[in-house]
C-alpha cells in the first residue's frame, strides 16, 4: 500500500479475479460449451448453478422494469429500523446495567443465556406476534443487534480509565454529567467498533424474516424463486443482497470517520 | 491575611495521622504505604512534597482530594472535616487525565460546564486559559494530536480554569523540557501570588521544590512512609526560578535537604530492588 501505482495494481488484480470467477462460472454452466463431464445431462449444471448471463439479465430486468425498488426499499427500511432500535436499546440498557452492579449480577446468567440462544429461531414466533408485515422482521433484527451493542456498551463503560473518571469527578461532574461526558463517549467508541457487525446482523434479520414469510422484500423474491426452482433469480437476489450489504457497510464507515474524529488512526502524516 | 480572617484562620488542608493500607491479594498481607503522616497546609501557603519514587506522594494527594479514604486519620479542609470529594480542591493528576473524546478547548471548559456556567462565557474563559499556557490555536486538537507536554498544559489550564482555593499538583511539569518548564514554573508563581491559593506540589525535583515553595516536606522511603523533615524556604519573593537557583542561600538549603533525602532515596531504591 505504498504509492498510487501499487494501489492501482491491487485494484486491477481484484477486478481480474472477479472477472475470472464469472468467466469460470459461465464456462462451467453453459450447456453447450463443454462436454458434460460430471452431470450426465448437458442442462443439469445450469439447473443447479444458474448461468451468469441469465442472472445479469434478470438483475437488469428488475431495475429496468422498476419492480425491484419496492422490495429493496422494504428491506432497507426493515434493516435500518432494526439497527436503530437495537442500537438505542443496547446503548440504554448497557449504560444502565453497567452503573447498576446489583442488577448486573442478578441478570448476568439470563443475559448470557439470551445471548447464547440461536435467536433466528424466534422468527416464527415474531410472525405469530407481529404478523407477516415489516414488524416481525424488525423484531428479529432487533434481537440480533441488541446484544452486540449491549455487550460493547457494557464493556465500554467498565473500561473507562479510572484517572479520567476521577478527574471528571474532581472537576465537579454530577452522575448525569458523568454519564453524558464520560461513560457515553467511552461506550460509543466500542459501539462504533461493532457497528459493522450490527448493521450486518440487522440485515440478516430482515432478509431471514422475509425469507421465512412475507409478501415483500428481497428475501421474499428469493424465496419465491426457489419455490419454482428458478435458480437464476435466486442468484440474482443473492448478488443484489451482497451489493446492498457492501453499500450499508460503506455508509457505516462514513459515519465512523465522521463521529470518531478523536480516535487516533495509524499513520496520519500527510503525503508531500 | 484577609483571606485567613475570612476563613476563620483554619488551615486550608490538615491531614492528621493519616495511615493508608492497601489490601493485598488473597492470602497476602496488605501493604501499608503511608503510616501516621501529618501534613498541614496553611491558607495561601505553597508546600512541596519530595520523596523517593513509590513512597506514597500520590496516595497522600488522593487522600487530600477525597478520592481515597484513609485507613486511619482525619482530613480537614478549612476547618471542616472532609466527607466525600474535596470541593475546594483542583487536582492535577500525575497520569494523563484528559478526556480523549473532547478537544483541548472542550477539556479546559469541562469543569466550568459541569458547574453550570453559560457556554459562551465558559468558552471565553477556556480560550484565555489556553493562551496562558501557551496553546493558543491548539483548542480544536484532540489528545492524540498533542505532545505529552502539551497535554499536561491543557490539564493545567483545565484545573486552573475553575479557580480552586486549594491546588493539588502531582509532578505537573516533569513531562516538559527545561525551558518550557521554567516558563510554566514562573507562570505558576505569578498566578499563585495574584490570589494566594494553597498549593500542594509533588515533585521528584528538589530544585523545583525549593524554588517554588514556602516549605518543603521530605517523605521517608516506603513502606510506612511519613514526613521526616520540613524545611522553611526563606528565599525572597517574587522569585524568578531560573535566577533563584544561583543564590547562595538556595545552594545552602539544597545541600541541607539533599543530605536528609539521600539516605532515604538509597533506602527506597535498595528496597525496590529486592
Ligand atoms: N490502589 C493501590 N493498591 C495497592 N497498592 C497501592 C495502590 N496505590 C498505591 N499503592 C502502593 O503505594 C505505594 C505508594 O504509591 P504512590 O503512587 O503514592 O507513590 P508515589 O510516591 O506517588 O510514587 P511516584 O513518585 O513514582 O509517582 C506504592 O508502593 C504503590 O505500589
Ligand atoms: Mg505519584
Amino acid at each position: 500500500m505504498r504509492g498510487n501505482g501499487s494501489r492501482l495494481r491491487l485494484k486491477a488484480i481484484q477486478i481480474a479475479l472477479l472477472a475470472g470467477a464469472f468467466l469460470a462460472w459461465h464456462v462451467l454452466t453453459s450447456p453447450t460449451l463443454l462436454p458434460p463431464i460430471y452431470f450426465g445431462d448437458a442442462d443439469k449444471a445450469a439447473f443447479f448453478f444458474g448461468e451468469p448471463l441469465k442472472v445479469f439479465s434478470r438483475l437488469l430486468d428488475w431495475f429496468v422494469s422498476g419492480e425491484i425498488y419496492r422490495h429493496l426499499w422494504v428491506t432497507l427500511i426493515e434493516t435500518l429500523l432494526a439497527f436503530a432500535i437495537g442500537t438505542l436499546g443496547g446503548v440504554g440498557f448497557g449504560l444502565w446495567l453497567a452503573r447498576a452492579p446489583l442488577a448486573a449480577a442478578v441478570l448476568d446468567p439470563y443475559i448470557k443465556a439470551a445471548n447464547a440462544m440461536p435467536r433466528v429461531i424466534l422468527a416464527p414466533i415474531f410472525m405469530v406476534w407481529f404478523g407477516l408485515g415489516m414488524a416481525s422482521k424488525v423484531a428479529l433484527g432487533v434481537t440480533l443487534v441488541f446484544f452486540i451493542v449491549f455487550f460493547n456498551v457494557f464493556q465500554g463503560v467498565r473500561e473507562v480509565s479510572p484517572v479520567i473518571l476521577a478527574n471528571a469527578r474532581m472537576l465537579g461532574a454530577s452522575p448525569r454529567a458523568l454519564l453524558r461526558h464520560v461513560f457515553l463517549p467511552s461506550a460509543m467508541s466500542w459501539v462504533f467498533a461493532s457497528l459493522h457487525n450490527s448493521i450486518g446482523l440487522a440485515f440478516v434479520g430482515a432478509v431471514v424474516g422475509e425469507y421465512l414469510g412475507s409478501a415483500e422484500g428481497v428475501g421474499y423474491l428469493i424465496h419465491q424463486a426457489e419455490g419454482v426452482f428458478d435458480i437464476n433469480t435466486v442468484f440474482a437476489g443473492i448478488l443484489l443482497l451482497t451489493a446492498f450489504a457492501l453499500v450499508l457497510d460503506w455508509a457505516v464507515t462514513i459515519l465512523e470517520v465522521r463521529f470518531m474524529l478523536w480516535q487516533p488512526r495509524a499513520g496520519e502524516t500527510e503525503k508531500l | 491575611m484577609k483571606a485567613v480572617l475570612e476563613r476563620g484562620g483554619a488551615a486550608a488542608l490538615a491531614l492528621e495521622g493519616i495511615t493508608c493500607s492497601f489490601a493485598g491479594a488473597a492470602g497476602e498481607p496488605g501493604y501499608t504505604a503511608v503510616r501516621e503522616a501529618t501534613l498541614v497546609v496553611e491558607d495561601g501557603e505553597f508546600v512541596s512534597i519530595v520523596g523517593p519514587t513509590g513512597c506514597g506522594k500520590s496516595t497522600l494527594l488522593n487522600v487530600a482530594a477525597g478520592l481515597l479514604a484513609p485507613s486511619a486519620g482525619s482530613v480537614h479542609v478549612f476547618g471542616q472535616p472532609l466527607a466525600g470529594l474535596n470541593r475546594h480542591a483542583g487536582y492535577l493528576f500525575q497520569a494523563d487525565a484528559l478526556m480523549p473524546w473532547k478537544c483541548a478547548l472542550e477539556n479546559v471548559v469541562a469543569g466550568l460546564v459541569f458547574r453550570g456556567a453559560a457556554r459562551e462565557q465558559a468558552l471565553e474563559t477556556g480560550r484565555a486559559w489556553l493562551r496562558r499556557v501557551g496553546l493558543e490555536g491548539f483548542g480544536d486538537r484532540f489528545g492524540h494530536q498533542l505532545s505529552g507536554g502539551m497535554r499536561k498544559r491543557v490539564a493545567l489550564a483545565q484545573t486552573l480554569a475553575l479557580d480552586p482555593a486549594i491546588l493539588l499538583m502531582d509532578e505537573p511539569f516533569s513531562a516538559l523540557d527545561v525551558q518550557t518548564r521554567v516558563l510554566m514554573e514562573n507562570e505558576l508563581l505569578d498566578l499563585w501570588s495574584a490570589d494566594r491559593k494553597s498549593v500542594v506540589f509533588v515533585t521528584h525535583d528538589l530544585e523545583e521544590a525549593i524554588s517554588l515553595s514556602d516549605r518543603v516536606v521530605v517523605l521517608s522511603a516506603g513502606p510506612e512512609t511519613h514526613p521526616i523533615g520540613e524545611y522553611a524556604i526563606d528565599l525572597p519573593r517574587p522569585r524568578d526560578v531560573s535566577e533563584i537557583r544561583l543564590l547562595p542561600r538556595f545552594i545552602e538549603l539544597h545541600g541541607r535537604i539533599w543530605r536528609a533525602m539521600k539516605s532515604e532515596v538509597l533506602k527506597g531504591y535498595a528496597r525496590q530492588r529486592q
